[in-house]
Formats: structure tokens, sequence, C-alpha cells
């Protein structure tokens, strides 16, 4: 069969989950696929499954309606599952939010760069994660915890909108309570039930315990939020050579050929989504670039 | 590459080689005038090609005048570029089946003819090599237009003219084709003759024309050649500098000039249509009314379209200005970064086919380094 | 047993203040706890007090009609709370909630106010501890309301 990077793999739904009012975790099992692969060339179609790394993405497409880049979420360790966490904002994420078990999505990937793992070992690692953001940033926490010792102090910062717009929540407790992790999360508004943090979520930066002098930051959000934190990162002296980010621009071929996802002279899909700050910190500030 | 071989054909010559390369099997595409305009389209014979037609060309301006001899090749460039052969506008990626809750693609058999090119500019060869490098060269490369491009034969032309729009003398793509063509032609034209030498540039060209009657060229043909070639450098209509214009454009992002040029430029995309390099294409995935086949589609699009950047929320580029800055800054700038050339070959049909006939060139040198006081706000 | 002007000192608040504006304004100032749930003070209510929280979390709210109680902010141990008591007429514009028992420094307002008056050098000092708490707090709400969580997105 002859190799093409346009056509997708389709798979079944195996496990579908509700997240919040509107967004769901798909999961896909990779061994669905009815052909094997040669290593290392992603999947499309005449081409298998290989596992991903953290800060990737798949193109994942609705019959009939289209194909959007979303973010792979699950746990990098695992080689078969295929997990993605979806926000239906527009026509072809809320088909897939929509899709029931069974149901047949194509996919397409893994495409992108990758968060700095290997650069972070031995450092202590932030994980800022604004909205959808925790989702891109998740498979960074699982490998982290999956090998603790080999990093440093640990902190995941979450914000989101409302306590009900938190991702993963269950898991949240979870990591709340684990001793060697620190986690703060904060929201720009809540009911009374809420007895956490009120407010931006870079104002966290100063309740965690960490050396600015060799950490890493991992930040994944909308573009205010990044500035934001990387902006605080700064001042508390995470120079932006450290500091990474995640970038979303339009995306529909995912191999750098249709121009798209340009963002300065940096195909998205190619050259990033995942970026150091430096690398991009002047661009952000540049209005409609 | 280096030449070769060389020879001399008449113009029955020519008639021979575009019969041999259609017993061939190949499609045979190239200059043809159509609705005022030349355009590249099937030729079946020499006859075809707009002999005695010559083009006009500035700012916003393109007519046809016929000529006061019997030149095949006597004009430049026209609205459509090869691009409309290689990485054509519409074009099926895959059609779908769904049926008891499985998908199936349908493979397709691939049936685009191949193609040979009679006509090929000097400044559209390097456009066609750039394209290479966009869809050829990465990690995923478009099997499609690989396919098509490695079958091509390019049978390229030296430009004997220039036009007011042309200044492919600055950018180091012409007048005379200098590799990637499988033959070219120069066209010598006087009372007394009308001929073509021929320069080989492969192994494939040199088979083609051995099948033809060929002369040897002389001393004096050569020396013609070269003159006409120096001739077409020295009426180049425009220079583009490309000294420096790289940082100048990525360095300023918010020039007074972006301001001026948007309150002319319509965001018509006429220029990302004809210029032989733009590649930006979108995907538009379909199904018919039962739901059980879709279909995905590639298309021209252009970043003039406002969606070109939309994101969920909204067009990242709304206003007009950020366009043009994006198209120029990536033409010009940000291409050398992703490609190692610029993506300008200096053919200027934006500047022809612009109906507010903004010119590149001049937009180029307009972006200078200013002591510009604006400071960003966060 | 640690004095208010202890309790004081060791407030983030009065970092790099004159030994002599802190005991003044330590004249204005008792030690205070609330119950988890138990209010700091109501909207509407006169602004007549200035916080210095030393421990706990306070939630900072308004009643939405058809909502119910909405929290816009929480302010935590080592920072200021109200500053309403500073322009007339000095009427709470939100109400203030204990999240936690909450230990903090409270301030009679027109006792704050009086001394700002008389000597303008004490007032310079507290204003230039005042504005930039103000001044974080004007700009997440900035960016609050940008709602860049929200369905509409925000790039």
């Amino acid at each position: 069969m002859k190799r093409d990077a346009w056509q997708p793999v389709f798979l079944p739904v195996r496990r579908r989950s509700r997240e919040t009012s509107d967004v769901v975790t798909l999961e896909f099992d990779a061994s669905d696929a009815s052909v094997a692969g040669d290593a290392g060339a992603g999947m499309s179609a005449g081409v298998g499954w290989n596992g991903f790394a953290a800060g990737q993405f798949n193109m994942l497409y609705a019959f009939g309606v289209g194909e959007i880049p979303v973010s792979l979420s699950g746990d990098p360790a695992d080689p078969r599952r295929i997990v993605h966490t979806v926000r239906g904002v527009g026509p072809v994420s809320r088909a897939l939010a929509a899709a029931r078990r069974g149901r047949q999505i194509g996919l397409r990937g893994p495409y992108g760069s990758r968060w700095p793992l290997q650069e972070s070992l031995g450092r202590d690692v932030l994980i800022v994660a604004g909205g959808l953001g925790l989702a891109p940033l998740r498979p960074v926490l699982l490998h982290v915890l999956r090998h603790r010792a080999s990093y440093g102090r640990v902190a995941l910062l979450c914000g989101a909108r409302t306590p009900q717009d938190l991702l993963f929540r269950r898991e949240l407790d979870g990591w709340r309570r684990l001793p060697g992790l620190q986690v703060r999360v904060a929201v720009d508004r809540a009911g009374p039930d809420w007895e956490g943090d009120v407010g931006v979520v870079t104002r966290q930066f100063a309740k965690v315990r960490f050396d600015p002098l060799e950490a890493i930051a991992m930040v994944c959000g909308p573009e205010i939020m990044i500035r934001a934190a990387a902006l605080a990162l700064e001042n508390l002296g995470v120079e932006a050579d450290r500091v990474h980010v995640s970038m979303e621009r339009n995306m529909q071929c995912a191999i750098g050929q249709c121009g798209h996802c340009q963002f300065g002279p940096r195909f998205v899909c190619r050259d990033g989504p995942v970026f150091a700050y430096s690398e991009v910190a002047a661009m952000m500030a540049i209005r409609e670039l | 590459m280096r030449i070769k071989q060389t020879a001399l054909i008449t113009v029955r010559g020519l008639a021979d080689l575009i019969q041999a390369l259609h017993h061939r099997g190949y499609a045979v595409v190239g200059p043809t005038r159509r609705d005022g305009a030349i355009v590249y389209d099937r030729v079946d014979s020499v006859g075809e090609l707009p002999a005695g037609w010559t083009d006009e060309h500035g700012p916003g301006h393109y007519r046809l005048r016929r000529r006061d001899d019997a030149a095949l090749f006597g004009y430049v460039v026209g609205p459509h570029s090869w691009k409309q052969q290689l990485h054509p506008p519409r074009r099926r990626l895959w059609r779908a089946r769904r049926s008891d809750g499985k998908v199936e693609i349908e493979q397709q058999p691939d049936e685009s003819p191949t193609l040979a090119f009679i006509g090929v500019r000097s400044c559209d060869l390097h456009a066609i090599d750039i394209q290479d490098r966009v869809f050829v060269a990465p990690e995923h490369r478009d099997e499609d237009y690989r396919a098509r491009r490695e079958q091509a034969f390019i049978v390229a032309v030296n430009c004997t003219e220039a036009r007011q729009s042309c200044f492919c003398g600055s950018m180091g793509t012409g007048p005379r084709a200098d590799g990637g063509h499988d033959l070219a032609l120069t066209e010598l034209l006087d009372a007394d003759r009308h001929d073509f030498l021929v320069e080989v540039g492969s192994e494939r060209g040199q088979a083609l024309l051995d099948e033809i009657a060929t002369r040897d060229a002389s001393e004096a043909d050569h020396d013609l050649a070269r003159r006409l070639g120096e001739r077409a450098l020295s009426q180049m209509g425009r220079r583009l500098d490309t000294v420096g214009l790289k940082q100048r454009l990525q360095g300023n992002p918010e020039h007074p000039r972006w301001d001026e040029v948007a309150s002319r430029c319509l965001a018509c995309a006429n220029c990302t249509m004809v210029c032989p390099t733009c590649f930006c294409t979108s995907v538009h995935d379909s199904t018919d009314l039962d739901g059980q086949h879709a279909e995905r589609w590639l298309r021209w699009d252009s970043c003039f379209n406002p969606e070109h950047a939309y994101v969920h929320g909204g067009s990242l580029r709304p206003s007009t200005r950020a366009r043009y800055r994006q198209w120029l800054t990536h033409k010009l700038a940000h291409w050398i970064d992703q490609f190692g050339v610029s993506g300008c070959v200096g053919c200027g049909r934006c500047i022809t086919w612009c109906p507010a006939g903004i010119d590149i060139t001049e937009e180029a040198a307009a972006i200078r380094d200013v002591t510009v006081d604006r400071s960003t706000t966060p | 047993m640690k004095t208010i002007e202890d309790l004081l000192r060791s407030h983030p608040f009065t970092e790099g203040l004159d030994e002599e504006i802190l005991r003044l304004i330590a004249g204005c100032a008792t030690n205070v706890v609330f119950e988890a749930g138990s209010y700091l003070f109501r909207a509407d209510g006169s602004a007549d007090r200035f916080f210095l929280v030393r421990h706990g979390t306070v939630a900072l709210e308004t009643f939405v009609p058809g909502q119910g109680p909405m929290t816009f902010l929480t302010v935590k141990s080592g920072e200021m709370l109200g500053v309403t008591w500073l322009v007339p007429p000095y009427r709470w514009a939100y109400d203030a909630r204990a999240v936690e028992l909450t230990r903090a420094i409270a301030f009679d307002a027109t006792c704050l106010r009086d001394k700002c008056e008389a000597d303008p050098h004490v007032g310079y000092e507290l204003m230039k501890r005042f504005v930039p708490a103000l001044v974080e707090r004007l700009h997440m709400a900035q960016i609050q309301i940008a709602d860049i969580y929200g369905p509409g997105g925000s790039k």
C-alpha cells in the first residue's frame, strides 16, 4: 500500500469520559488499527502506531465533518493507548466530543515537537496549565511521576475558569495528595463551596518552592496566560530559554505544506507546537502576527 | 548543471520536438493565446503557440499586442504559472466509504498524465525548484507532487526580452535558464532566419533531441544567444534590493508603511494566485447526503483570506495590514529561514495582476529602519 | 505574649517601614480572629476597617442574583484586605468571608485616615504599600475579565 501522509487510519472509540460540560476525553487502542507499521514512521494509511512523545498531537478526523489537531493527553509509557482530550467549540471538535464508543474516528500522527523531558532531568520542574492546556501537559506529569527520582522538586499549577472547568478532577485530587508533588490550583471565579484560591494562576508562583536558577517550566494555555506566566517566571529568575510553551495555530495538513500554521518563520505543526519561550517571546508581542 | 551539448533547430524542428513528446505519451502544455492573455494550456502542435504576439506589463496592467515578426516566444509570463500543473488548484486527496460501522478509504489509481512543459522561463524554473523544497524535500513528502514533478519533461525558453514588471536579474533567477531543465531554447529570429539554439540539460533531454533533425550551432549562434540574454537583462523593468532585506522585514513589524500599503491593498489574493511559489492550500472535508461517503479535497488558499489564520474564537489576522505584512514578510524573509532561498523569483506577476498596482519591489524598498516612536502595550 | 507591634512587624506589609510609623499605626490596630464561614464585612456595610491577613484565607464575593455568591478573589496570609475605606462614601462593595479560620490585624479606618491626614509622610509611606497591591489586583481583574478560558476562547 502506498504510504500517503494525508490518509488517516480509522480507529473505534474504546472509552469516552466527560471531563466538563464541553470537554470529553476519548481513548483509542492502537491494536485496533488493521495495519502494522515500520518503526518511527507514525500513523497514516499504510503505517502503524509507535507511541508518542509528550507534547505531540494527532490530527483527528470526524467522518465527513473535518479534521483538527488535538494534543495527546495520555501516558507516553503506554504504547497502545491513544488518548485525546477534546473541547467542543466548533463543528469538528463538537462532532469529536460527541463521538460514542465504537464510533470510527480518523487519526493521523503523531506530529510536532516535544516537551523537554530530557533537558529537565535532575532539575526542578514547573508544570503550568491554563484551562485545556492541562491536556497536553498531562503526559509530562505522568512521565515525571513515573520517574520521580530523576527530577528535583515538581510543581503543578492549574488555572481554570471555574472549579467545574477543571480537567481530570479525580486524578487532580489524587495528585494533590502525593507527598512529592506541589499542586496549586486557582480559578477565575467560584461559588461558595470552593475552598481553594480564586485569582490568576500566575499569582501561585510565589507559593511554590523551586530553584529559579535551574528549574524548567512548561506552560500551556491561552496566549495571554502564557505571556503572563513567562513574565512572572522571568521576574523570579527563570530565564526565557528554560521556559517552554505550547503554541496553537490553524492546522490543516500537520506536515508543513498547507501554510496555515505559520507563526513568523516557524511552522507550528513541525517546528512546534512546543517552543522555548526565548524563541517566540518577541513574536508573541507582535499583534496579529 | 553544465550544458552537455547544444544544437540548432528550425521551427520545423520544434514542431517535431512537440510531436516526439506526444509519441512518448506526454501531455504537452505550453503557451497559448486565450481571452486576451497568454496562458499555459494543452498544445498539440507548434501552430498553437502564440506566434507574433507580445505582452505589455505594468502595475495593474496587462495587454497583448501584435509583434512585427513571427516570434513564437516573444512575450514573458502570463497569469498562469507551472504550479497550475504541478500543484493543481483542486485535487482530491482521498475518498472514503462508511459501512457497518467501519470506514474504508478507497484506493484510486493515479490517472494524471505525464506532463511536458514547453516554454518554461528561468524565473519559473527557479519557482519549480522552490516548490520542490516545500513538497519533496521534507519528511512528509507529497507523493502526488513528487511523481508529477519527476516525470515532467521541461523545455525551457531563455528570455530575449524583459518587460516592465520583470526583475529576475536582481533576484539571480534569470533571464537564462541555469539548471533544472531537460532542454532550453533560445529563439534566434531575424529577417533571414528563424532558429532555436537548443541547450541540453539532462540525459532525458538528450535522448529526445536525438530523435529530431538538428544542425550544429555555430560560435556566432552562441554569441547571438548570449547577447540576447544580455539584452533581456538590460531591459529589466525593476530591481529588488535584497541586501539586508530579510532583517529589515523581520525587524519592522510596526513600520508605518504597512498601514500605507494596507490602505491600497484590496486583499483580493490575486498576487498569491499568480505567484509561482505561493503554495498555501486548505483542506475541504465533505460528505454526500446519506453521510456514507466522504471526500477530502485540497484547494489553493491564500494568506489574504481572513480565515487563513482562523482559530476558534476568530481570525488571528483580521486586518488587511496584518495579512499584507504576512505575505510580504513570508515571501521575502521567512521563506529564507524555512527553505534556504527567497520565495520571490522576480517574475513580476504580482505587480502586473494587482488591481491596485502595488509593486513588491517598491514596498520592500520602503521598509527601511526608522526610529518609530511606538511601544507595544502588553 | 506578642504585642500588636510584634505581629505588625512580622507582616510583609510593614517591610521597610519606619519603626516610628509602625508604632504610630499600631495605635489604630487590634488582633482579630474569624471562624470559618464568618464574614469580615458585608457589601454596603460601613467600610470602617482595614485588614492585614496573618493566617487563613478570605474569599471576596459578589452576590449575583440568580446565581448566588460568586468569589472573584481569594486573599491569603501575608496580604492586605480592604481599600474602600480610603475613598468616600466608605461603603464596602463586596462581601469578605473567611474560608477557614483566619487571623488578622484590623485597623480602625478613621484612626488611620486621621494619622495620614496629620502627617503626609506617614500617608505616603502607607500609600506606597497600598498601591502595588491595588495595581496587582487591577491587572488580575483585567485578565479575569478577558475570560481567557471561556468558550469564545482567547488567543
